[in-house]
């Protein structure tokens, strides 16, 4: 029997809306999924069909306005301000774009992720910012600035970043949409291996085909509806 | 365990490396501030400085009360009163002497270009003391010989070279309201408002050139007491006794007269606080327009960290820091120019404005305030960072 506590993510009958009146629109109808540790499950479908607005709410980004979601068996159901934002500290991001912050080093980037986690002293997080930057393979662009690297290169600093915070579900909108085939292909192998070695669950939102046989699990949107599995 | 709990807070300088990452804007910023920091400087420096300078001479009086006319507003506009009150102020008991001071403007012609220029002039008996100062019992025995004057080397350049001439051996003739004078000393006053220069004549002398004033009326009578008498109960005691055409006070409320004229009854104590006010205002549009620009700009990276777990405090604390580090870069040249502003004041005008430490603290705290507060307004622009929105 398998305990439905112990997944990593729980869904049931999700709504949610947007806009009002006339203009209101149903984004998201009675969904309902679940992903267990250290599952990696893959989201596709058109645009517009709501996966962002998934991603979000699971991501405790947005409030929920109807049904259920549960993050680490977390209600996320009018839960307040700062339940959401400690949640969020549990929760990694990977964003379309790199999302980098300018001002910050490579090096730096990965700490500001690393400077989430209590308990370390300041050299510890360093170290472990360098260890993040050696796992991606950029060990050598430590102080370069974000302008100063390639697309890809942008993109493994911020999959560094989201794992220095040691999260336990990895959300990634995307990831490699800006990227040519072939280093798209490497991110998402590099993603897996990582997310598998910290036991993270990963739920990536992706429109490439190339990439779809990393999943575990595949599922499908469309109309703000999860179709049953193939 | 202290350091080790230092160590586990300890973050990356976020503020510090958003500020210095943008070489360009941080200097338009301290720029800026400092900018609005020598404006305070120079203004409240002018208006502290005009305040202490209109006092230069009262400050060195040897005495303990001073006795004007109750018709005297200020130094500029001093009326007499009979010499006789000094005498009858002698019959108090703690009274130990008495200096009768004439007071008056007078031309003073330039002996380099031959023009002429008011000038303040004191006249005194040379027996007996008037200013505290150990050469000037000394400077003043020169006087007694007829149509000698001591000049002040601090008084404006236009009344001519006089102090580099007598220092070289010059015998220095000219004329003072048409009569001719020979400078017989150097004293160190300095000028005011009312006053750009001083002299410092016997009270004969001083009759001689100006003719025109009833014989036995002073401006100033100095009173000196007895050590450790109550000056207050004295003062109590005179006013009472003498008629009321004499008006005794302490010589600190006589200071404290003279500077509250300027301070009340002219705008400049108005004009430079406005003035500086003006500098404040300046200061905190242009630290706001920079940290708002600022936050604008990295909005998409607040909102980053934000979705990271980092919560609204922490990166309100950012732009606090940004602030504060602002207030700090941008003061310490404030403070340098002002310093140096101040020299070539003193230079320039011979006023005694002086970099003092409570209008040091009170720019910084203004500087601060202002840094501080545009930093709370140019927070309000972080509310717009929206997480949800950066998917």
């Amino acid at each position: 029997m398998k305990n439905i506590n112990s997944n990593t993510l729980n869904i049931s009958s999700l709504n949610h809306w947007y806009g009002s009146g006339e203009m209101r629109r149903h984004v998201l109808q009675s969904v309902s999924m679940e992903i267990s540790p250290g599952e990696v499950v893959l989201l596709t479908g058109p645009s517009g069909c709501g996966k962002t607005t998934l991603l979000t709410l699971i991501g405790a980004l947005r409030k929920v306005q109807d049904g259920e979601i549960k993050v680490f068996g977390k209600q996320l159901f009018g839960a307040s301000r700062k339940t959401r934002q400690n949640l969020r500290k549990n929760i990694g991001m990977i964003f379309q774009g790199h999302n980098l912050l300018r001002c910050l080093t490579a090096e730096q980037n990965v700490q500001m992720g690393a400077d989430l986690l209590t308990g370390f002293s300041y050299k510890a997080r360093r170290a472990q910012s360098r260890e993040w930057l050696r796992a991606v393979g950029l060990e050598d662009h430590l102080s370069k600035l974000p302008h100063d690297l390639s697309g890809g290169q942008k993109q493994r600093v911020a999959i560094a970043r989201a794992l220095a915070a040691r999260p336990k579900l990895l959300l990634a909108d995307e990831p490699t949409s800006a990227l040519d085939s072939s280093t798209g292909r490497e991110i998402v192998d590099l993603l897996k291996k990582l997310a598998l070695e910290q036991s993270c669950s990963v739920l990536m939102v992706t429109h490439d085909p190339r990439i779809l046989d990393v999943a575990d699990r595949l599922l499908r949107m469309e109309d703000g509806q999860i179709l049953p599995s193939v | 365990m202290e350091p080790r709990n230092f160590f586990s807070k300890r973050k990356i300088p976020l503020a510090w490396l958003l500020l210095t990452r943008q070489p360009l804007r941080i200097l338009v910023a301290i720029a800026g501030i400092a900018f609005a920091g020598i404006l305070m400087f120079m203004q409240l420096g002018f208006r502290d400085g005009l305040f202490d300078a209109s006092v230069t001479v009262h400050k060195l009086f040897d005495a303990d009360l001073v006795l004007i006319s109750p018709r005297s507003k200020s130094s500029i506009s001093m009326s007499g009163f009979p010499r006789r009150r000094l005498v009858q102020a002698m019959a108090h008991k703690d009274v130990t002497g008495t200096t009768a001071v004439n007071w008056n403007f007078l031309l003073w012609r330039n002996p380099e270009n031959l023009s002429t220029r008011s000038i303040l002039a004191l006249g005194f008996e040379p027996s007996k003391p008037l200013l505290i100062d150990s050469n000037f019992e000394r400077k003043a025995k020169t006087l007694k010989n007829k149509g000698r004057v001591l000049f002040d080397d601090l008084s404006r350049d236009e009344f001519g070279p006089i102090s580099s001439w007598f220092k070289s051996g010059r015998v220095v003739e000219t004329e003072v309201a048409g009569k001719r004078v020979r400078v017989s000393g150097i004293v160190s006053l300095g000028p005011s408002f009312g006053a750009d220069g001083n002299l410092i004549t016997s009270s004969e002398t001083y009759l001689e050139l100006s003719p025109g004033i009833p014989k036995g009326s002073i401006e100033i009578g100095l009173v000196r007491l007895e050590k450790g008498s109550d000056i207050e109960k004295v003062v109590r005691s005179l006013n009472i006794s003498l008629p009321s055409d004499v008006k005794v006070m302490s010589l600190k409320s006589f200071i404290d007269f003279e500077k509250n004229y300027w301070k009340s009854s002219t705008s400049i104590g108005f004009i430079f606080t406005l003035g500086a006010a003006m500098g404040f205002i300046v200061g905190c549009v242009i630290v706001y327009q920079i940290l708002y620009s600022d936050v604008s700009d990295h909005l998409p990276e607040y909102a980053t960290l934000m979705a990271m777990g980092y919560n609204l405090r922490s990166l309100l604390g950012v732009v606090a820091r940004e602030g504060f580090i602002l207030s700090i870069m941008g003061y310490i040249p404030a403070y340098i120019s002002g310093q140096a502003l101040y020299a070539l004041v003193r230079s320039s005008t011979k006023l005694p404005v002086e970099m003092s430490f409570s209008r040091a603290s009170i720019i910084f705290c203004l500087i601060l305030f202002m840094c501080m507060g545009s930093a709370l307004a140019a927070m309000k622009k972080l509310a717009d960072a929206d997480p949800a929105e950066i998917f």
